[in-house]
C-alpha cells in the first residue's frame, strides 16, 4: 500500500463538482460580515463615524467594547488584537476596526464604505532598516519580534589568514500564497446558559482557531467546535489568518444571534491576509585555498509585520537553514524579525528556508566565481556528509550522498553538454541568451526544535459498525493529498486494501489535536503516529478474541463488525514520542534542529530575451530525497506545485507596498504562472529510508519552494555573464537595470 | 424588489425560471439562486478562470456575465459533465492522474478541457497549455492537468 499510486480519497467529489468548500455550504438566514479596517499606518482611534443613507439599525455592529473574552488572538505571543478600540493604537493600514452584518450582501458592503475612522496619525515604519535604525519604536523597546543566535566554532582568526574571503547581501520580498479560494469562515453562535460557538472554515489549523475562539469568548474546552470544510488550497496562508476571521465571524453571530458569512473577496485577501516575510541576508564566507570553507558569517533579518504572530518560528526555520548544505567549522548566526507598520506576513510553504536559502545559494556561485573554481566543484568539495556536524551541533546520522542527488540533476539537465552549447550560440548576435543554474538545499521536517514535544500531537483509528476504519486526526486536506496519505499508512500498517480505509471529516468534537497541518510533518509525524494507533487498535482485536492472524480483509472486516457491536465505540489512540537520540536546547539554539532533513538538487535551463528582459524557464529538473515515497504521484505533484511557486517568486511575482499597504492586490496586477508560462517539470525522486517515519517516510510539501529561485538567478548570470542577482523576484525591470549596472561599470 | 426580472435558462439539461436582481452576475444566480456551487469564485475579476462554464457552447467566466445575457440560453456547469454516476474521459483522468490537488480550480479547469477538446480533439502539450492558459492553478503546476487533458484526448481516439 505505501508505495502505490492510491487515487485521492476525496478526488471524485472534486471532480464531480460536489465537494463543499466553505461558501458552498447553505445556511439559512445566514447575515453577510465585513470587516472595516484602518487605512492609515500607525496612529490612535479616536472616534468612529457612521455616516448618512445607511440604516444602521439594521445592522449588526460589533467593536472591540463588545468583545466577551480577551482581544488577544492566541498565538506564538498573544499580542495582536482582533479590533483595536477607541484610545488604542493602530499599528498597520489593514487593522480590523469594526465588524458589520446585514442579510443583504451589497448593503454591507455599502455601509461599509460609509464608515470614516477619526485617527491621530503617528510616524510609521515601513522597512526594515527604519526599524532596525529605530527611527520610531514601534515595539517593546528594541522593535525585535525575535531574535536568535548559532554559534559553532570561532570565526573571529578566521578572516585575516583565509585565502579568500567573499561577502555579498541578498533581498527577497513578500509573496503571496494565492490559494485559488479566497479566506472564507461561516459561524454559529448558541447563547444561553451553555453558549457554544461553532464555525465552518477554510482553514489549516482546527485547534489553532479552537484555542483562539476559547480565549476571544472565555469558553471552557467543550463549547467550541471547529470544521475544516474542503479547502482551496492554503500553503501556509490559512495557518494562523483563520484564527482572526474566526474570531470575527464568530463576534458577529454572537452579537446577532444568527449564522454568519464572512467570505473575503480577492482584494481583501491580498491586502490583509499574511504572505512570506520580506528578507535581507548579509553573508561573509572564508574558503582555504582549495576553496573549503572555513568560516561563515550570517545576519539574516525578516520583515515581520506590526505582530509577532509566527515571526519568531520562521525566524528559527530561517536561521537553520541559512548554512545550507555545506560543511563548516566556524559559524556565527544572527537572526533577528523586526517590526513594522504592516499587516503581518506569516506562514508560506518553506516557512523562513526559501529566504536564507536563496542567499546561500546565490552566494555560493558567487564565491566559486570569486575563487576561480566551477560552481558544481565549490559545492561538491564542500557538501556535508554523514558524520558531519551541521552549525547546531547536529550530527548527520543519515547516509546522505549530496554528490549522488546534484550528478543525478546535472545528468537529467544534460548540464556540461548544454552549458558548452550555449557558451557558444550566446556569443552570436541574436536577442535569446541561455543558461544553466544549480541548487542544491535541505528543508528540516517536521518542527524546529521542540515543536513536537510541545505539540504532544495525538491521532487514532476507529472502527466503524460497518467493518470499516476510519482515520481520526485534525490535519487537514488542502489538495497535499493527506487524506490518501493517512489511508495508505494505515491500511498498510493493518494489512487492509485501501478502500477499506476511510479519514473521518475534521471537527474538533470528533476528532483529537494531531497538531497543525504544517513543516511537512503530517506524513511523517502524524502518520507515524497512526501506524502506532493502527497496530495498536489491531493488537486489542486479537487480544480480546475478535481477530486471529494472519487474517484476511473479510475476516477482518467481520471482527470490526462484531467488536462494534460487543462494546460499542471502538477507537484506539496513538501519542508523538520523541525518538531517543535527539536533543534540542532553545536557550542555546543547540542539538538536532530537526529529526531528519530532505534533501534536494535542483537544476533550471533559462532563455532571456535581451529586447524584452523576459525570461523563460525552458527546462527543470528537480531531484530530491525524501525517504520513502508514500504515494508518487501525489508526491510528484506536490514536487511540481512547489516547483511552480518557486518560480514564480523568483521571476515573476511581486508585492508592491506603498505606506504599508499592497497596492497590487488583485490578480491582474500580482502575477501568478499559468500553464503557458512553465515548462514541463521534472522530478525525480531517489529513495533512502528513514526511520522517524511510517514505512521510512519524509516531508515533502515545502522543499521544493527552497530550489528554484536560487537555481534561477544562477542560470541567468550563467545566460548573461557575472550580475548582481542578489534579490527576487528578477522581473524584467529588475534585470535590466542589474544589466545596466555592468553595462555602466 | 420591484425591479427583479424574470430569467428563463436551461442548466445542464433543465430549464429554470426565477426573479433575479437585474444587475446580477450569472455566476451568483448559478451559485446562489440556483445552488450549482460547483462553479467556484476566484477573483470576480476575469482572470482566474474557475467560474468557467459553457454559455450556449462558448467558455465564459460566469463572474463576468451579466445573467440577463444568458436569457434564454444554455448552460454547462461541472455538474453537467458526469453521465449520472459515471465520469466523463475528462473527469476520469483528472481523478486518476492526479490532475485536482485542493480541487477549487478543477470544475473551471474540466470546463475550459472540454471547450479545448471539442475545438482541438487531439491537443499537443503546447497546444493544450495555451489552451488552459485562461484558467489558474496554485497546486498543480499544471503537469498532472496536462497530462490528464492529453490522456482523455487519446482514450477518445
Ligand atoms: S472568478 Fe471569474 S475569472 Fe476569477
Ligand atoms: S488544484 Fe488547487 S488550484 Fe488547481
Amino acid at each position: 500500500m505505501i508505495g502505490a499510486n492510491s487515487v485521492r480519497k476525496e478526488g471524485r467529489a472534486k471532480v464531480l463538482g460536489t465537494a463543499i468548500y466553505t461558501d458552498d455550504k447553505f445556511m439559512p438566514g445566514a447575515l453577510h460580515g465585513v470587516t472595516v479596517r484602518s487605512s492609515v499606518p500607525r496612529g490612535i482611534l479616536r472616534e468612529i463615524v457612521f455616516g448618512e443613507g445607511i440604516a444602521w439599525d439594521e445592522f449588526t455592529i460589533v467593536t472591540a467594547a463588545d468583545i466577551p473574552g480577551t482581544n488577544r488572538v492566541a498565538s506564538v505571543v498573544d499580542d495582536q488584537p482582533f479590533l483595536v478600540g477607541l484610545g488604542e493604537e493602530i499599528t498597520h493600514p489593514e487593522q480590523p476596526i469594526l465588524l458589520l452584518a446585514h442579510s443583504d450582501r451589497a448593503e454591507a458592503e455599502r455601509a461599509r464604505a460609509a464608515v470614516r475612522l477619526v485617527v491621530d496619525e503617528l510616524p510609521a515604519i515601513l522597512d526594515i532598516q527604519a526599524s532596525l535604525d529605530l527611527e520610531q519604536v514601534i515595539y517593546s523597546t528594541d522593535n525585535l519580534l525575535k531574535e536568535i543566535r548559532i554559534e559553532k566554532g570561532d570565526p573571529a582568526p578566521i578572516w585575516a589568514q583565509a585565502a579568500h574571503v567573499v561577502v555579498g547581501e541578498y533581498r527577497t520580498g513578500a509573496q503571496e500564497q494565492m490559494y485559488l479560494e479566497p479566506n472564507a469562515m461561516l459561524a454559529l453562535v448558541e447563547r444561553g446558559a451553555e453558549t457554544r460557538v461553532s464555525v465552518w472554515g477554510s482553514l489549516q489549523c482546527p485547534y489553532y482557531v479552537h484555542g483562539a475562539l476559547k480565549q476571544l469568548f472565555g469558553l471552557p474546552e467543550g463549547r467550541v467546535r471547529v470544521v475544516a470544510m474542503e479547502m482551496g488550497g492554503a500553503f501556509g496562508g490559512k495557518e494562523d489568518y483563520p484564527s482572526v476571521n474566526a474570531g470575527h465571524a464568530a463576534l458577529l453571530s454572537w452579537k446577532s444571534g444568527l449564522p454568519v458569512r464572512l467570505i473575503y473577496d480577492r482584494e481583501e485577501d491580498l491586502a490583509c491576509t499574511t504572505k512570506r516575510h520580506p528578507s535581507r541576508t548579509r553573508l561573509r564566507t572564508a574558503f582555504d585555498a582549495e576553496g573549503h570553507l572555513l568560516a561563515l558569517e550570517a545576519d539574516f533579518v525578516l520583515d515581520g509585520g506590526a505582530y509577532a504572530t509566527l515571526s519568531p518560528v520562521v525566524l528559527s526555520r530561517g536561521a537553520v537553514h541559512v548554512g545550507g548544505v555545506y560543511r563548516c567549522p566556524n559559524v556565527r548566526i544572527h537572526a533577528r524579525a523586526v517590526a513594522t507598520n504592516t499587516p503581518p506576513p506569516g506562514a508560506f510553504r518553506g516557512f523562513g528556508a526559501p529566504q536564507s536559502l536563496f542567499a546561500i545559494e546565490r552566494h555560493m556561485d558567487l564565491c566559486a566565481r570569486r575563487l576561480g573554481l566551477d560552481a558544481v566543484e565549490l559545492r561538491r568539495r564542500n557538501f556535508l556528509h554523514m558524520g558531519d556536524t551541521m552549525a547546531t551541533g547536529q550530527v548527520i546520522r543519515e547516509d546522505l550522498d549530496l554528490p549522488g542527488l546534484m550528478d543525478r540533476a546535472l545528468a537529467e539537465i544534460h548540464y556540461a553538454d548544454r552549458r558548452a552549447a550555449h557558451a557558444i550560440t550566446n556569443t552570436e548576435s541574436g536577442p535569446i541568451k541561455r543558461g544553466l543554474g544549480l541548487a542544491v538545499f535541505m528543508h528540516g521536517c517536521g518542527f524546529t526544535g521542540n515543536g513536537e514535544s510541545h505539540v504532544a500531537s495525538v491521532a487514532g483509528v476507529e472502527g466503524l459498525s460497518d467493518g470499516t476504519v476510519s482515520v481520526l486526526a485534525a490535519s487537514t486536506e488542502m489538495g497535499q493529498g493527506k487524506n490518501t496519505v493517512f489511508a495508505q499508512i494505515v491500511a498498510e500498517a493493518l494489512g487492509l486494501p485501501y478502500e477499506l480505509v476511510d479519514v473521518a471529516c475534521v471537527d474538533t468534537d470528533h476528532v483529537p489535536n494531531s497538531g497543525p497541518t504544517v513543516a511537512s510533518r503530517s506524513t511523517m509525524m502524524v502518520g507515524r503516529i497512526l501506524e502506532d494507533a493502527a497496530i495498536g487498535f489491531k493488537q486489542s482485536l486479537v487480544q480480546q478474541g475478535f481477530l486471529q492472524e494472519p487474517y484476511t480483509a473479510e475476516a477482518f472486516q467481520a471482527a470490526v463488525k462484531k467488536a462494534v457491536a460487543h462494546l460499542g465505540r471502538l477507537r484506539c489512540y496513538g501519542q508523538y514520542h520523541r525518538p531517543p537520540n535527539i536533543s534540542w536546547d532553545d536557550k542555546t539554539y543547540r542539538g538536532d534542529a530537526y529529526p531528519t532533513y530532505s534533501w534536494g538538487a535542483y537544476a533550471a535551463e533559462v532563455a532571456v530575451d535581451l529586447d524584452t528582459y523576459e525570461v523563460r524557464v525552458e527546462d527543470f529538473v528537480a531531484v530530491q530525497e525524501v525517504g520513502r515515497v508514500v504515494n508518487p504521484t501525489l508526491a510528484a505533484g506536490q514536487i511540481e506545485g512547489g516547483v511552480a511557486q518557486g518560480i514564480g517568486w523568483g521571476l515573476w511575482e511581486e508585492v508592491t507596498m506603498k505606506q504599508g499597504r499592497m497596492v497590487n492586490n488583485q490578480m491582474t496586477n500580482y502575477i501568478i504562472p499559468t500553464s503557458a508560462d512553465l515548462p514541463r517539470i521534472r522530478v525525480v525522486f531517489l529513495e533512502n529510508a528513514h526511520h522517524a517515519g511510517p514505512g521510512g517516510a519524509k516531508g515533502i510539501g515545502e522543499l521544493p519552494m527552497d530550489g528554484p529561485a536560487p537555481a534561477l538567478a544562477n542560470a541567468l548570470e550563467n545566460a548573461l555573464g557575472p550580475l548582481r542577482l542578489d534579490e527576487v523576484p528578477m522581473t524584467p525591470d529588475r534585470l535590466l537595470s542589474r544589466c545596466e549596472e555592468v553595462a555602466h561599470g | 424588489m420591484a425591479d427583479q426580472i424574470m430569467l428563463s435558462l436551461k442548466v445542464n439539461g433543465q430549464s429554470h425560471s426565477l426573479q433575479v436582481h437585474p444587475f446580477a452576475r450569472l455566476l451568483d444566480v448559478l451559485r446562489e439562486d440556483l445552488r450549482f456551487t460547483g462553479t467556484k469564485e476566484g477573483c470576480g475579476e476575469g482572470e482566474c478562470g474557475v467560474c468557467s462554464i459553457l454559455l450556449n457552447g462558448r467558455l465564459v467566466n460566469s463572474c463576468l456575465v451579466p445573467a440577463v445575457q444568458a436569457q434564454g440560453g444554455e448552460i454547462v456547469t461541472v455538474e453537467g459533465l458526469a453521465d449520472g454516476q459515471r465520469l466523463s474521459s475528462l473527469q476520469d483522468a483528472f481523478l486518476t492522474q492526479n490532475g485536482a490537488q485542493c480541487g477549487f480550480c478543477t470544475p473551471g479547469m474540466l470546463l475550459a478541457a472540454t471547450d479545448l477538446l471539442q475545438r482541438n480533439p487531439h491537443p499537443d502539450e503546447a497546444a493544450v497549455r495555451e489552451g488552459l492558459a485562461g484558467n489558474l492553478c496554485r497546486c498543480t503546476g499544471y503537469v498532472k492537468i496536462v497530462d490528464a487533458v492529453q490522456t482523455a484526448a487519446r482514450e477518445a481516439r
